[in-house]
């Protein structure tokens, strides 16, 4: 089994989500997060005082997944999240060693 | 007496008292969102407490008989206002048994009360985020006391109109303050100067970032207090006649011309129009105006704010040249903007307003700009002296500034037990009722909390 985790931007949240329900992932974890790349961060100013505000805000997802269906699910949400300028997030995978379903007890892929 | 102009006066005094509540607003969106109860609760003490002292010896201090040179009203005079009490008429109407010109002056007692307390509340802008509370509100009486209640005689009170005689900007200098921009914005912000210096700068001022945490709650604080300056000038007239009609006037151009003014600045010189610049330019404009309302024309007001809206928006860059932490520009904005409005009397008054006199650009020379001049700095030095001993006596006496640990969690925590915000009903702990809820409360928070409060106690 495999963790994917996705940086992207928040306003492609809705876009990444339905591109997974068509390839049939039935459940994922969102969460608002904030944070830096190559993107740097802005700068704003108040009464002409500028600050450097070094964390952009980006969504989170996590997928977990059939190890056999993570390539797939990764080309799903680059394609999904991608604008083509800087700030576009990043995808990674992750081994899970087992995966507990807290209402059966089921383990394993039955717990997916 | 007449009812018309006692109703305006009346009513202009409660617009006058929402003012210290929206400079709340005001000052508590332009902080970070651990800090905006304390720096609420600065304006909201000093209301609560200047009431109290109005009422007992402040009134009679401000416009009691001069004990002499101007310098002071009798603090007996009108103690505790027993003496300002009316009597029921035969006819069964209730008669005022004493007058400021034609309102009660017990009318005159509520109107100028509230100018003392938003004098007190503006000064807390300076040190946002670093004063202890209690020492706040005793820093708020004896500053009160000793600057403002005098400085008020100085300024407000004119020989015969509540005692026989009054101060001296009033009556021998003649320099024209129509609604305080001497004795309340220059005389805050000289204060607010003279305290950021007392307490020194905020941790991390200057590298890290400390940006608004609530424009939204700054726009209706500069709302509210542009409606209840209305109060603030228009009602300085003590009458319902032209004179306030037309400094009703002159006080909303001179505000919206400042806010442009800011606006511009902003836009050539950072790029963006912010809605904190827009904000403060419509303050700027409402203190420059304060002192001149009466004496420009609306031509002339339009000058005026829009000079402060740039002169502010310039001016405020200067605690970061000069290395004082005024947080929220009361320097930048209530001292240079009341010693512009001032100064501006002396240059674009003209004899067609209702002051009747006419400054240097109107043919009148320097005479009325040199008595605005010595009104001005008397004030603005008188304040930042006594302010700054009275500063340094309650920090080498009670301690004025919080520790570092208690800056570093959030003031609002360690000087009020409370957050302004709860986004989450994760972690909460118990409660209860009075009583079983502090120990419960603490008990359920002690885990994160209880190293904080114990380095605080």
């Amino acid at each position: 089994m495999r963790l994917v985790t996705a940086i992207i931007k928040p306003f492609k949240l809705d876009d990444v989500k339905k591109a997974l329900e068509t390839v049939g992932v039935a459940g994922l974890t969102v969460s608002e997060v904030q944070g830096f790349g190559r993107q740097k961060g802005h700068t704003e100013v108040y009464r002409g005082a500028e600050y450097q505000v070094d964390f952009v805000p980006k969504v989170r997802i996590e997928v977990l997944v059939d190890g056999a269906d993570a390539a797939r699910v990764i080309d799903v949400i680059v394609d999904a999240a991608r604008t083509g300028s800087i700030g576009d997030g990043k995808v990674w995978v992750t081994a899970v060693e087992d995966v507990v379903r807290v209402r059966t007890g089921e383990r394993g892929t039955d717990a997916l | 007496m007449d009812t018309g102009d006692t109703a305006w006066v009346l009513a202009s005094a409660a617009l006058v008292l929402l003012m210290t509540p929206g400079l709340a607003l005001f000052y508590g969106g332009m902080v970070r969102a651990k800090t905006v109860l304390n720096m609420m609760m600065m304006s909201f003490g000093a209301l609560a407490l200047i009431s109290v002292l109005w009422v007992l010896y402040g009134y009679s201090m401000a416009f009691g008989d001069d004990i002499g040179g101007g310098i002071v009203g009798s603090p007996f005079e009108f103690f505790g206002l027993s003496g300002l009490l009316g009597t029921a008429g035969l006819d069964g109407g209730f008669a005022a048994t004493s007058l400021v010109f034609t309102v009660p002056s017990m009318a005159f007692v509520a109107f100028q009360a509230v100018f003392a307390i938003i004098t007190v509340a503006l000064i807390s802008g300076a040190i946002a985020d670093r004063a202890r509370f209690g020492p706040w509100l005793v820093f708020a009486g004896v500053w009160a006391t000793i600057v403002y209640f005098p400085i008020a005689h100085w300024v407000f009170a004119f020989n015969g109109a509540e005692s026989e005689t009054g101060g001296w900007i009033a009556n021998d200098l003649l320099a024209i303050d129509f609604a305080g921009g001497t004795a309340v914005h220059i005389n805050a912000g000289a204060a607010g100067l003279a305290l950021a210096y007392v307490l020194g700068k905020r941790r991390g001022f200057g590298s890290e970032p400390m940006r608004p945490h609530n424009l939204p709650l700054v726009m209706i604080g500069a709302g509210l207090l542009w409606f209840g300056w209305f109060g603030f000038n228009a009602g300085s007239a003590i009458s319902a006649n032209g004179q306030a009609a037309e400094v009703w006037v002159t006080t909303m151009v001179a505000t919206g011309a400042a806010s442009l003014g800011w606006l511009v600045v902003e836009r050539v010189r950072d790029g963006h129009a912010t809605s904190l610049g827009g904000a403060s330019g419509v303050v700027a404009g409402l203190v420059a105006i304060t002192p001149s309302c009466s004496s420009v024309t609306p031509i002339g007001a339009i000058i005026v704010g829009a000079l402060a809206g740039v002169l502010c928006a310039l001016a405020v860059g200067l605690k970061y040249r000069f290395g004082y932490d005024d947080s929220l520009d009361v320097v930048g904005v209530h001292l240079v903007g009341g010693l512009w409005g001032t100064l501006a009397v002396g240059l674009l008054a003209s004899s067609a307003a209702t002051a009747g006199v006419d400054g240097l650009f109107y043919g009148g020379g320097v005479d009325q700009l040199w008595r605005q001049a010595v009104g001005a700095f008397a004030v603005l030095i008188t304040s930042f002296v006594l302010t700054y001993l009275i500063g340094q006596a309650i920090q080498k006496t009670m301690g004025f500034r919080i520790d570092e640990e208690a800056e570093e969690s959030g003031i609002d925590n360690a000087e009020h037990a409370e957050s302004a915000y709860d986004f989450t009903s994760l972690g909460g702990g118990g409660g209860g009722g009075i009583g079983s809820g502090a120990g419960a409360a603490r008990a359920a928070v002690g885990a994160s909390s209880g190293s904080a409060r114990g380095a605080s106690e």
